[in-house]
């Protein structure tokens, strides 16, 4: 079969739809139109149990006691949302400081800078060059006034898996609300509300072969029975953390792109690591001068996840010259902040490798011919770019780049 | 980002791209911007003894606006004299290029670079006179 083009290789930023997803929703929209809050009659007890059911799934990739656990939001950012300030809220008479880390996703950073302007503390916690947070650290910042802990199950950017367990064990000897923002994790690594001692759980459909705008927040319900004042009132739905007619197309195709993955997630995860692991060694075999961005290992990395600083290309420029593959990058080009990635400088990745960094994220769509058309047009272009580079000539005469006195612009 | 039909033209065949001599009198060499902010330009000149710059080379590490921006300014520095290749403006080479605003140090960047080259060659030639007393 002849490639595709433009081939997507971006699938930590959305992945496509399984058709199996699709196929599961499209009774909800014109047939079982219902508004699962209708009581009194049948179109609203269909869409109810249709609810019900996709709670049921989701629940069980998540390793959730119970379906009711699971409240329906509209995607992550809102459930990282929820979480922080529902929790900072409901108990604010408890404490004020929340522990989280620099790497983040900004619905997280940017939901802590807000409560930090309403007079809570928060600690934002070093990842260190491999981009894992230390448990240690975590300790370290604990004090009598901490009310929650938000950490991540895996970077968007960089991959790297964060000790979760060992948090949510810490978490649970002190007494303190554990937040897992598991979206870009979940159905790559292992992840188990219930063996990981996790309280609050950010998940979405769309990183998982499901529709944009679905996701959910778990909340324990029991050891301990966490309570967060919600953030959307109304018609009290979700048991009253979050009102708003349940979006029903969206919840069933979330629910089957959940119970996909229970079934699949462990052999989909040997191939995404086989078809990454063949990226990445093509690349490296042929060019100099790549540095991988965080921890290579299988245990601290995702498998579908290659973050790599191609030294004296520009991300952007990179970018262009692959343009028949979807990739992302760190550089500053590609941020309307004209900032390098955040994360990255998290990592210490001095800036101007920042720049030079791409970001490939291969997904259940990805085939091996894909990823060898990658590598080559790749490693072709980089080539390209490194004979235009000043900072390469420079580099392979000797010249070391840090001497030279640069005007900052 | 959509990047204009010309951005993408240069960026994908880039005119001038190579090394002239920098220890050559005749050349003038600019070196501007920095890696830290993702771009750098070098960009010579050799100009003959009547003041016409006869050939134009850059190198370029940053994003494709920056590659056209320095590989539309050798097109145009070639057959210029030095006041004239001096007149170029940043502004010119937005309009020429379509630069967005959130691209428009792209081109002064290139403009810088032009300055940097042309100023190289001046000092190189002064210097030249000097010795010759």
């Amino acid at each position: 079969m002849p490639l595709k083009l433009p081939i997507y290789m971006d699938n930590h930023a959305t992945t496509p739809m399984d058709p199996r997803v699709l196929e599961a929703m499209l009774p909800y929209f014109t047939e079982h139109f219902g508004n699962a809050a209708s009581r009194s009659h049948k179109f609203g007890w269909t869409a109810e149990e249709a609810v019900n059911y996709a709670r049921e799934q989701v629940a069980t990739l998540i390793g959730a006691d119970k379906p009711e656990e699971i409240v329906f939001t509209s995607g992550a950012s809102e459930s990282d949302n929820l979480a922080i300030k529902g929790v900072a809220e409901f108990y604010r008479d408890k404490g004020n400081h929340i522990i989280t880390t620099k790497i983040e996703h900004k619905a997280v950073l940017d939901t802590c800078k807000r409560l930090e302007k309403q007079g809570y503390e928060v600690t934002y916690l070093d990842v260190g060059v491999e981009g894992v947070v230390s448990i240690d650290d975590v300790r370290a910042a604990m004090t009598d006034k901490t009310i929650l802990v938000s950490v991540m199950l895996a970077n968007n950017e960089v991959g790297t898996i964060q000790p979760i367990k060992a948090i949510g064990a810490l978490c649970k000897e002190r007494g303190v609300i554990f937040h897992c923002d598991a979206v870009q994790g979940i159905g790559k690594t292992e992840f188990n509300v219930s063996e990981m001692g996790v309280d609050l759980a950010s998940i979405t459909a769309h990183k998982i072969y499901g529709p944009k705008g679905i996701g959910a927040l778990y909340v324990r319900r029991a050891r301990p029975r966490v309570r967060l004042t919600a953030q959307i009132d109304g018609g009290g739905h979700e048991r009253g953390n979050r009102s708003g007619t349940l979006n029903v197309p969206g919840i069933v195709g979330f629910g089957k792109a959940c119970e996909i993955l229970t079934k699949e997630w462990r052999d989909e995860a040997k191939r995404l690591k086989t078809l990454r692991d063949r990226l990445k060694n093509q690349l490296f075999a042929e060019l100099d001068e790549c540095h991988i961005n965080g921890a290579w290992d299988d245990a601290r990395r995702l498998p579908n996840n290659l973050n790599v600083s191609f030294s004296y290309v520009e991300g952007e420029g990179l970018m262009m010259a692959i343009k028949d593959v979807a990739v992302s990058s760190g550089s500053a080009c590609t941020s309307s902040s004209l900032e390098p990635s955040y994360v990255l400088r998290a990592l210490g990745v001095e800036e101007e490798l920042a720049h030079t960094s791409i970001r490939f994220g291969l997904g259940r769509f990805t085939t091996e011919e894909e990823v060898d058309f990658v590598a080559r047009l790749v490693i072709d272009k980089v080539k390209k770019l490194r004979d235009l580079s000043p900072l390469y000539e420079m580099a392979k005469e000797g010249v070391n780049l840090k001497d030279i006195v640069w005007a900052a612009h | 980002m959509a990047y204009s039909e010309k951005v993408i033209e240069h960026a994908e065949n880039p005119r001038n791209v190579g090394t002239l001599d920098k220890e050559d009198p005749n050349v003038g060499t600019g070196l501007v911007g920095a890696p830290a902010c993702g771009d750098v330009m070098r960009l010579q000149i050799k100009v003959s003894d009547d003041g016409v710059i006869q050939d134009a080379k850059f190198k370029t590490f940053g994003c494709g606006s920056a590659i056209a921006s320095s590989s539309l300014a050798t097109e145009w520095l070639k057959g210029r004299t030095l006041d004239e290749a001096s007149a170029i403006r940043n502004t010119d080479i937005v309009k020429e290029l379509n630069l967005p605003p959130v691209k428009i140090h792209c081109s002064v960047l290139a403009e810088d670079a032009i300055k940097s080259a042309i100023e190289d060659f001046r000092k190189k030639q002064s210097a030249k006179r000097e010795a010759q007393g």
